[in-house]
């Protein structure tokens, strides 16, 4: 049942032109970047051989790659979102799931893995291309695999809040800004430096970024992925709550 | 064969403090084509939504084919074909994607998808548009994948809020038929606010006005009503009514101006011939004497007033 839900999601996704301006949008923007890393590592190649313990191509390549992406998926991932919730109960086909033999459960999870899919679809692009340097070099594969697995527990996190804003808000757009807000804010959280320069530890251990670096980094860290895990399962039982909620008000 | 398909109890709708829908009580049993009227916000679209469980009463219980909605939602709404006031379509989907995925929502075996879908569209005339996307689709036809998609699982209890609105009047017809054949073998629940329609297609009635049930009848019971008829009488000077309490036949006399009277009585035993000479006799000047046939409408305003008349006297 999830899956029927999934599917029909994804569908609706690739039937308007959305999800194909999306994907080539942002496999260009990353090609590019791809590229200029491969410049640079080529510029300091020569250097870099001369250093005990430099950096080595999955640093200089893989790693700005992947935190570029995940920067750029936080810009896009609500525009996907936006539409999962509100706009159905906006065209009134809400009525549709609700008076079907369906749990909030399965509506939810289904709209969820439904948009993780395309999600997951970019993460694998983006993954192509430093692959297929594997072809005249050699990678770090554990690292990379790493920030695979950084980067899809990433956009789950960002699928789970922008589907929990979907069913909050009203009008897509709102639901848009407000994750796209919420994400940005969380992102940029460990920012903040008190004014003896030290940081928040709390602050520190709430924002996105630090968990989704210290993965990157090839540190798989059970704190990092439970914090992910946790985050996307608030979320995902917020937006049940929600949808319960949508029946008992309105 | 009436077995009980819905049995709501005490149902209470609150918006805020506003009251849309105060302790209405019904039921439905297989075979019953069951007319819901009202005019505009009295609470119909409230309770069918509530029966679907796409809005919790606030107080009361419904039980859909014995189950409880809220203890066995899933089990209660594999009874239930709804047709919301909009129809509920995904525009960017074909008709044949969008009964598939609504025959995937309510569970069907995955061997009987096809069948069912040829059914539903066979159904509702829609074989010659089922490649065609939703969206291009005329209201009428968007309507009728509305009734297609509420009995495509072929549910026990079908519940239709406003299903002719923009047909044409042959669509309608044809809807107003399909409902009927419908009725033999399913519980249809039926809203609406044109009552010719309940005529046509509805075996039985209910009235439903400021959230309150007040009328509650079969078909026959309200045809029953509507053989009284009425007629309008003017004279030129005023009558004394109390002359007229000799004839068996008149139910009641209203004054509506000074010489202008509606005389209620029974439709099998017409007392114009006898209302005619008192008033000639007595020299009161007959100047009209009309036959009123009551209609519906006059049933449902004499009702519907009735009510808030009443309700302005308590207050």
């Amino acid at each position: 049942m999830i899956f029927s839900i999934a599917s029909r999601e994804l569908k609706t996704l690739f039937l308007s032109p959305l999800a194909w301006s999306i994907l080539a949008v942002l496999q260009f923007i990353l090609a590019y970047l791809f590229l200029t890393q491969i410049e640079t590592f080529t510029a300091f190649q020569a250097r870099l051989a001369n250093i005990d313990n430099a950096p080595g191509l999955t640093d200089i390549i893989v790693l700005p790659l992947f935190g570029n992406a995940s920067i750029i998926l936080l810009l896009v991932t609500p525009m996907l979102t936006m539409r999962l919730v509100s706009e159905e109960r906006r065209n009134k086909t809400l009525s549709l799931l609700l008076s079907a033999p369906l749990s909030g459960t399965e509506i939810i999870l289904g709209k969820f893995f439904g948009i993780l899919a395309m999600l997951m679809l970019i993460v694998m692009m983006v993954s192509v291309m430093p692959l297929s340097l594997l072809i005249g070099a050699e990678l770090d594969l554990g690292k990379f695999a790493c920030n695979v697995l950084a980067l899809s527990l990433l956009v789950a996190a960002f699928a789970a809040l922008g589907l929990y804003m979907s069913c909050v808000a009203s009008h897509p757009t709102i639901a848009a800004i407000a994750s796209f807000g919420l994400l940005l804010l969380l992102w940029i959280l460990d920012w903040t430096t008190g004014l003896n320069g030290q940081q928040s530890e709390i602050l520190q251990y709430i924002s996105l970024l630090k968990h989704f670096q210290s993965i990157q980094s090839g540190l798989l860290n059970t704190v990092d992925v439970c914090y992910f895990l946790l985050f996307t399962s608030t979320f995902l039982i917020l937006s049940i709550r929600r949808l319960e909620h949508d029946r008992l008000q309105k | 064969m009436s077995t009980l398909l819905i049995e709501a109890k005490n149902l209470s709708r609150y918006y805020d403090k506003h009251c849309a829908v105060n302790d209405v009580s019904f039921s439905l049993s297989q075979g019953e084509v069951l007319g819901f009227l009202g005019p505009n916000g009295a609470g119909k679209t409230t309770t069918m939504q509530m029966l679907c469980g796409n809005l919790a009463p606030s107080s009361g219980q419904i039980s859909i084919n014995g189950y409880d909605l809220l203890d066995q939602p899933k089990q209660a709404k594999q009874c239930l074909g709804y047709l919301p006031d909009t129809p509920p379509l995904y525009k960017d989907l074909t008709v044949n994607e969008f009964l598939q995925y609504c025959a995937k929502l309510h569970r069907l075996p995955f061997r009987e998808i096809d069948n069912a879908v040829n059914t539903a569209k066979a159904r509702c005339g829609l074989n010659d548009v089922a490649e065609r996307l939703i969206v291009n689709l005329s209201k009428g036809y968007q309507q009728r994948i509305g009734i297609a998609q509420a009995i495509l699982h072929n549910p026990e209890i079908i519940i239709l809020d406003e299903p002719t609105v923009g047909l044409d009047p042959i669509q309608i017809r044809e809807i107003r038929s399909l409902i009927k054949e419908l009725g033999t073998d399913h519980g249809v629940i039926l809203s609406t606010h044109i009552l010719p329609e309940v005529q046509a297609s509805c075996s039985h009635v209910q009235i439903i006005n400021q959230g309150k049930l007040i009328f509650k009848e079969t078909i026959d019971g309200l045809n029953q009503r509507m053989n009284t008829a009425t007629i309008k009488v003017v004279t030129r000077k005023p009558i004394d009514l109390n002359m007229f309490s000799a004839i068996s036949s008149i139910c009641s006399i209203e004054e509506i101006a000074i010489t202008r009277y509606l005389v209620h009585h029974h439709d099998h035993n017409n007392p114009t011939e006898q209302i005619a000479e008192i008033i000639v006799n007595a020299g009161w000047g007959i100047q009209e004497l009309t036959p009123i046939k009551k209609s519906m409408e006059d049933i449902f305003i004499s009702l519907t007033t009735e009510q808030a008349t009443s309700s302005a006297a308590e207050a």
